[in-house]
């Protein structure tokens, strides 16, 4: 556990921040991203500390930071320093401090809302602005004043302050949830959190012009932190759980089913209720549950099955393992079967030995939980799954990963592997990239990690700029359809066109249509439209990481020729055979 | 409290906030004397201060400190 894991010692990061950031420095295959901060009041140790909190999670940050105050001046006005430093994220770090426009007592309703339109459009107007320089933007909402000048009305008459921010919070929502990327920094919710005197104090602001007390600024710099890296995919995606006393109270093996608490019935039993509720509505987000537990599988399924009051079902999970197995084992053949990295898991059990071990044995993350009371906060507040972009896909993930598990079964039915692709029934719509698909585009193309050649990372805005230069580039989005379902778009291309050479800068494809000859679907489409150009030399790379090596050889199976190693990164070139026949022949194309 | 207690803490806390453990503090240590001591890192101190003694500054304790041995003063009044 790092001191920067939730929950985390404010006072304590500020105090270490020198010395914490020279060892998260050391860490390796951090990805550089530029981030302007634009600010209605001090920045200060809200750069410093945003930048331990983003360094925790892999992204090394460049900051451009505007001048004190002037985030308005620095937006509307840039002198070209801001598009110069071309940012990739935006946070406009504006506060209650800001509303220059706020009701008086003398005001009437009509010049109240007056007011309030003036004050949203003077924000709007930065945020537009904002996004106009293809960045992702982050700004905050308002906290609440801290005096009320009608008590407790101040929340029900216009003239209110407290009234005329949550309005204004309203229209801010309204607009972020219109836009691509924007997005909001809750800093009202924050305050609440925190307490509004503990929040904002009053020496801090005379002093210094700090909007938020110096040791709430970690607070303030981790919630930053979550969205800029939920926006670069960097989420978690599935929870593990343990199950006797994680999930219901008591050991199901030894107490039987009717013994274990579940159930509104006592306060315990709401306990492990309420989180089994929070784990099934964590599913409607596509987030996939699974069982580990050291139990027999049948006496443990029937917590579920008999026990009508646990909000959870069997099939609410994807792998179900009850064993006697070691925990971590089980823990690296989940990852190994769903087929995702054992970095995108968190692991939630009340035994402190269970939980060290599988620590210290894989790279999956195990907050520390004392209680049932607990576990809802652990996983809510250390925003494992932030949401920013949530798609159409993320919704069907867990349909589309339980279907998977019927395809396993189905293969092992089949001696020959072709006879079994044809089996599947596949078929593919495949297309040059478009405006109604760049989101899904932009969000595959930052998660996938291992059928992934360059690692390279797109913002939305440069997936739109290649969107519109179809002559400069051969970009491709794949969706897979097969008898079991509809993955959605799962592979994604991108080649640059030069001299009559097309360089390949970006492949990726999902893990759940693996080995499926997907990649050869993509490579054909890719000869053929590289042939209409009367394009027929093609350049391309494997630059290694830590999740890519099951592509280390791809492109040699592809036929392509190595000309340079270096570093373990690999270089070819390709010429395109007058003769080119496809390599796929199991999944029927329709090119859009 | 004594003044060497004090200086004891304010010490591990310079060393901390500056990553320096060669920081040795007198009364009459200034800004001048350590390298990153500027505006930012002086809030850093003084928050750092209020959480390690558990005391609250107001705003007129902290607009006149001139030098290290103020802050001692400072937290002696406070803290007893």
């Amino acid at each position: 556990m790092s001191i920067l894991d939730y929950p985390f010692d404010s006072a304590l990061i500020l105090q270490k921040k020198k010395k914490l950031k020279k060892e998260l420095l050391l860490k390796e295959g951090l990805i550089e991203k530029k981030i302007a901060i634009l600010s209605g009041s001090t920045i200060g140790e809200v750069q410093n500390i945003l930048e331990l909190f983003l360094l925790n999670y892999g992204i090394k940050p460049v900051f451009y930071q505007g001048q004190y105050a002037r985030y308005y001046e620095d937006l509307m006005f840039d002198d070209g320093a801001l598009k110069d430093f071309a940012p990739d994220f935006i946070y406009i770090h504006t506060t209650a401090k800001n509303l220059e426009n706020l009701p008086l007592p003398t005001d009437s309703a009509e010049d109240v809302n007056a007011k309030l339109n003036s004050e949203f459009a003077k924000f709007k107007a930065c945020y537009e602005k904002a996004l106009g320089f293809g960045s992702i933007v982050i700004a905050n909402n308002f906290e609440k004043p801290f005096y009320r000048m009608y008590g407790n009305k101040d929340a029900v008459v216009p003239q209110g302050v407290v009234n005329y921010t949550t309005r204004l919070n309203l229209m801010i929502a309204d607009f972020a949830a219109a836009a691509d990327n924007f997005y909001v920094n809750d800093i009202d919710y924050l305050s609440t959190l925190a307490g509004l005197d503990n929040w904002f104090n009053l020496e801090s602001w005379y002093l210094y012009k700090y909007a938020v007390s110096v040791d709430r600024i970690p607070e303030l710099a981790f919630s930053l932190a979550k969205i800029i890296k939920s926006a670069l995919g960097k989420n978690k995606k599935s929870v593990i759980c343990d199950l006797d006393n994680t999930l219901w109270g008591g050991v199901i093996g030894d107490d039987g089913v009717e013994g274990i608490t579940i159930g509104n019935e006592q306060p315990a039993g709401m306990s492990y209720t309420e989180f089994q509720a929070y784990l099934k509505k964590l599913t409607g987000l596509g987030i996939m549950l699974n069982v580990c537990s050291k139990n027999e599988e049948a006496i443990a399924k029937k917590g579920f099955t008999d026990r009508k009051e646990a909000p959870l079902n069997v099939d609410d999970f994807i792998c179900f393992k009850a064993n006697w197995e070691p925990k971590h084992q089980n823990i690296a053949n989940i990852a190994k079967e769903i087929n995702i990295g054992e970095d995108s898991f968190v692991f939630i059990d009340d035994n402190p030995v269970e939980r060290d071990i599988v620590r210290n044995s894989l790279a999956v993350t195990v907050p520390e939980v004392s209680c049932p009371e607990d576990y809802i906060k652990a996983i809510d507040r250390a925003g494992f799954f932030e949401i920013t972009a949530f798609t159409k896909d993320d919704a069907k993930r867990n349909e589309m990963y339980k279907q998977n598990a019927q395809r396993a079964q189905a293969q092992a039915s089949f001696g020959d592997y072709k006879d079994y692709l044809l089996s599947l029934d596949m078929s593919s719509e495949i297309g040059a990239f478009s405006a109604a698909h760049s989101e899904r585009i932009t969000q595959l193309i930052n998660k996938t990690n291992q059928f992934n050649f360059t690692t390279r990372r797109y913002t939305q805005g440069e997936v739109d700029a290649i969107v519109a230069d179809k002559e400069n580039y051969i970009s491709a989005y794949a969706k897979l359809v097969d008898k079991f379902g509809d993955n959605g778009i799962t592979q994604l291309f991108i080649a640059s066109v030069e001299d009559k050479t097309a360089t390949i800068d970006l492949w990726v494809m999902s893990c759940r249509v693996f080995k499926r000859h997907f990649e050869f679907a993509m490579f054909d489409y890719f000869v053929k439209q590289c042939a209409a150009r009367g394009i027929a030399t093609v350049k391309a790379s494997y630059l290694p990481t830590a999740k890519n090596v099951i592509i280390k050889d791809f492109y040699e199976e592809l036929g392509l020729t190595l000309v340079k190693e270096e570093d373990g990164a690999k270089y070819y070139t390709y010429t395109i055979p007058a003769d080119y026949k496809n390599k796929n022949e199991v999944i029927k194309m329709e090119e859009v | 409290m004594t003044r060497e207690a004090i200086f004891e803490e304010l010490t591990e806390i310079f060393r901390d906030i500056f990553d320096d453990e060669e920081i040795e503090l007198t009364d009459e240590t200034t800004a001048e004397d350590i390298e990153d001591w500027d505006s930012l890192e002086q809030i850093n101190l003084l928050v750092a201060i209020e959480k390690k003694f558990s005391v609250k500054f107001q705003l007129s304790d902290v607009n006149g400190l001139a030098n290290v041995g103020d802050m001692v003063s400072l937290v002696q009044r406070l803290v007893g």
